[in-house]
């Protein structure tokens, strides 16, 4: 995954669905077109989501991977964090 | 109203019928030499031989299992045992029922084939995989020989019709044998032809639970993994008034099965539509054709799908949903996921029987209201 585009990151840990799919919507909507916007989640439904959400919403999803150690902090939640990246089509 | 039936049909009057009478005569160990006992054998006979019929199996190919589960689980154990030799992989589509890909794992090693945004599993990937050319991605275990290949003939969850005949082709010129699971469509669709072996599930025809049927061809080797018993396949045998009744729902379910294909077929089509029509952000999925007639399933974005099950629950409507925020499942439906389709806010319905064309219209009438109120908790108005 390379450093996150103008639009910028969304960290959706610890929640649920469809929280992280509207936390990213509300990121998208207010980006510029070609804007690429990273969520970093834990709920397994967030890359199947966010995937069909670009899907039907017209965006580009870019690629899922896990979420480096690195982005960990520390409160203590150590499920496995994946990082979702899209780039916002404002076309559509 | 109850609109989801999957597995768990309301009992057809003849189950309930078929089954009061054998509370008074079937009660005894059909092993048994008494009286009472050869009564039970005599039933239970009889109960196997109209299940072959309605599954298009002989009569000696027919087994009684205690659950659908149960069924799925020994068939997939029982022929990984028995081909040791030729291999160890259960090669099943993505959207397999969660009991094939769980036994899968437990007692070979799963491979999976993908499927299409419509749940159809890539039939030339799987048949090529069969063929014993290339791996087919996904949960892939190499390119160990295959045990077993595994295809339900349509889909529960979304009602896409799976590629049997072809699959099954390839498995038979391969030399493996086919598991079809019609755990979801036998009483509501013809049966499917091709098979090794095949599982079916009275609950779903309105037979009653704790009872399933397992169809093995005589060919098929297979060995238990389980210790053994006079009923070699299934340890302990089956409750006769259950499995009668079974029968008989499925008797009567095959009856009038054409009509009630063509009401439901009408009703899901209806649903579909105005689904599709009248709530804005719904991903109706599942092919629109090819498809079982009474299973339609669609998900609402930004919908948190136990407030939108709550919802309808409270407008007097029974609906299930594959979204992992109902009951508490860690993990989104795997056939959801597998297609591509949206997990969450997600509602499933299989229409049993006697859900009328009214039911249907109030059901389409109120649900934009209520996706629009889940949807405004929250905060999604606009997006």
């Amino acid at each position: 995954m390379n450093a996150p585009g103008p639009g910028g990151v969304v960290d959706a840990r610890g929640l649920r669905c469809p929280i992280p799919v509207l936390r990213l919507a509300k990121a998208a909507a207010g980006a510029a077109d070609g804007a690429e916007i990273e969520v970093w989640a834990t709920d397994p439904a967030a890359e199947p989501d966010i995937r069909a959400w670009a899907r039907m919403r017209g965006h580009t999803f870019l690629g899922a991977a896990p979420l480096e150690a690195t982005k960990h902090d520390d409160d203590g939640d150590h499920r496995a964090a994946v990082v979702v990246k899209v780039r916002v089509s404002r076309s559509t | 109203m109850l609109l989801e039936a999957a597995g768990h049909a309301p009992w057809h009057p003849a189950a309930r019928e078929a089954f009061s009478g054998l509370v008074d005569q079937g009660w005894a160990d059909p092993r048994r030499l008494s009286a009472e006992g050869r009564r039970a054998r005599l039933l239970l006979e009889a109960a196997r031989e109209s299940l072959a019929a309605g599954l298009g199996a002989r009569t000696d190919e027919v087994r009684l299992t205690a659950s659908h589960t149960q069924s799925l689980h020994a068939a997939v154990r029982g022929v990984v045992r028995g081909r040791r030799r030729s291999g160890a992989t259960v090669l099943a589509s993505a959207v397999e029922r969660a009991a094939v890909l769980a036994a899968g794992r437990f007692a070979g090693e799963l491979e999976t084939v993908a499927v299409d945004a419509f749940g159809r599993v890539d039939a030339a990937a799987m048949a090529a995989r069969l063929a014993g050319q290339g791996s087919t991605g996904q949960e892939a275990a190499g390119q160990g020989g295959v045990a077993l290949a595994a295809l339900q003939h349509a889909n529960g969850e979304v009602g896409t019709v799976q590629p049997v005949e072809e699959v099954g082709a390839a498995a038979r010129d391969a030399g493996v044998p086919l598991l079809v699971d019609a755990g979801s469509s036998l009483g509501h669709v013809p049966a499917p032809s091709t098979w090794d072996l095949l599982a079916a599930n009275p609950g779903d025809w309105g037979g009653p639970s704790g009872v399933g049927v397992l169809a093995v061809r005589p060919r098929v080797r297979w060995s238990p993994d389980w210790p053994e018993d006079e009923d070699e396949w299934f340890p302990g045998g089956v409750s006769v008034p259950a499995a009668f009744a079974a029968a008989a729902a499925l008797d009567a379910a095959l009856a009038d099965r054409r009509e009630s294909e063509v009401r439901r077929r009408r009703q899901v089509a209806r649903i579909r539509a105005r689904v599709a029509a009248e709530v804005p952000d719904v991903d109706v999925v599942g092919d629109p054709e090819d498809r079982l007639p009474h299973v339609v399933t669609f998900s609402c974005l930004y919908v948190d799908g136990e407030a939108l099950t709550s919802a309808l629950d409270r407008e007097g409507f029974a609906v299930a949903s594959g979204s992992a925020c109902t009951s508490g499942a860690e993990e989104p439906s795997h056939v959801l996921a597998a297609m591509g389709a949206l997990t969450h806010g997600n509602v499933r319905l299989a229409l049993h029987r006697s859900v009328t064309d009214e039911d249907v219209e109030r059901f389409c009438d109120v649900l934009p209201g209520v996706v629009a109120r889940v949807r405004d908790l929250l905060g999604a108005q606009g997006l």
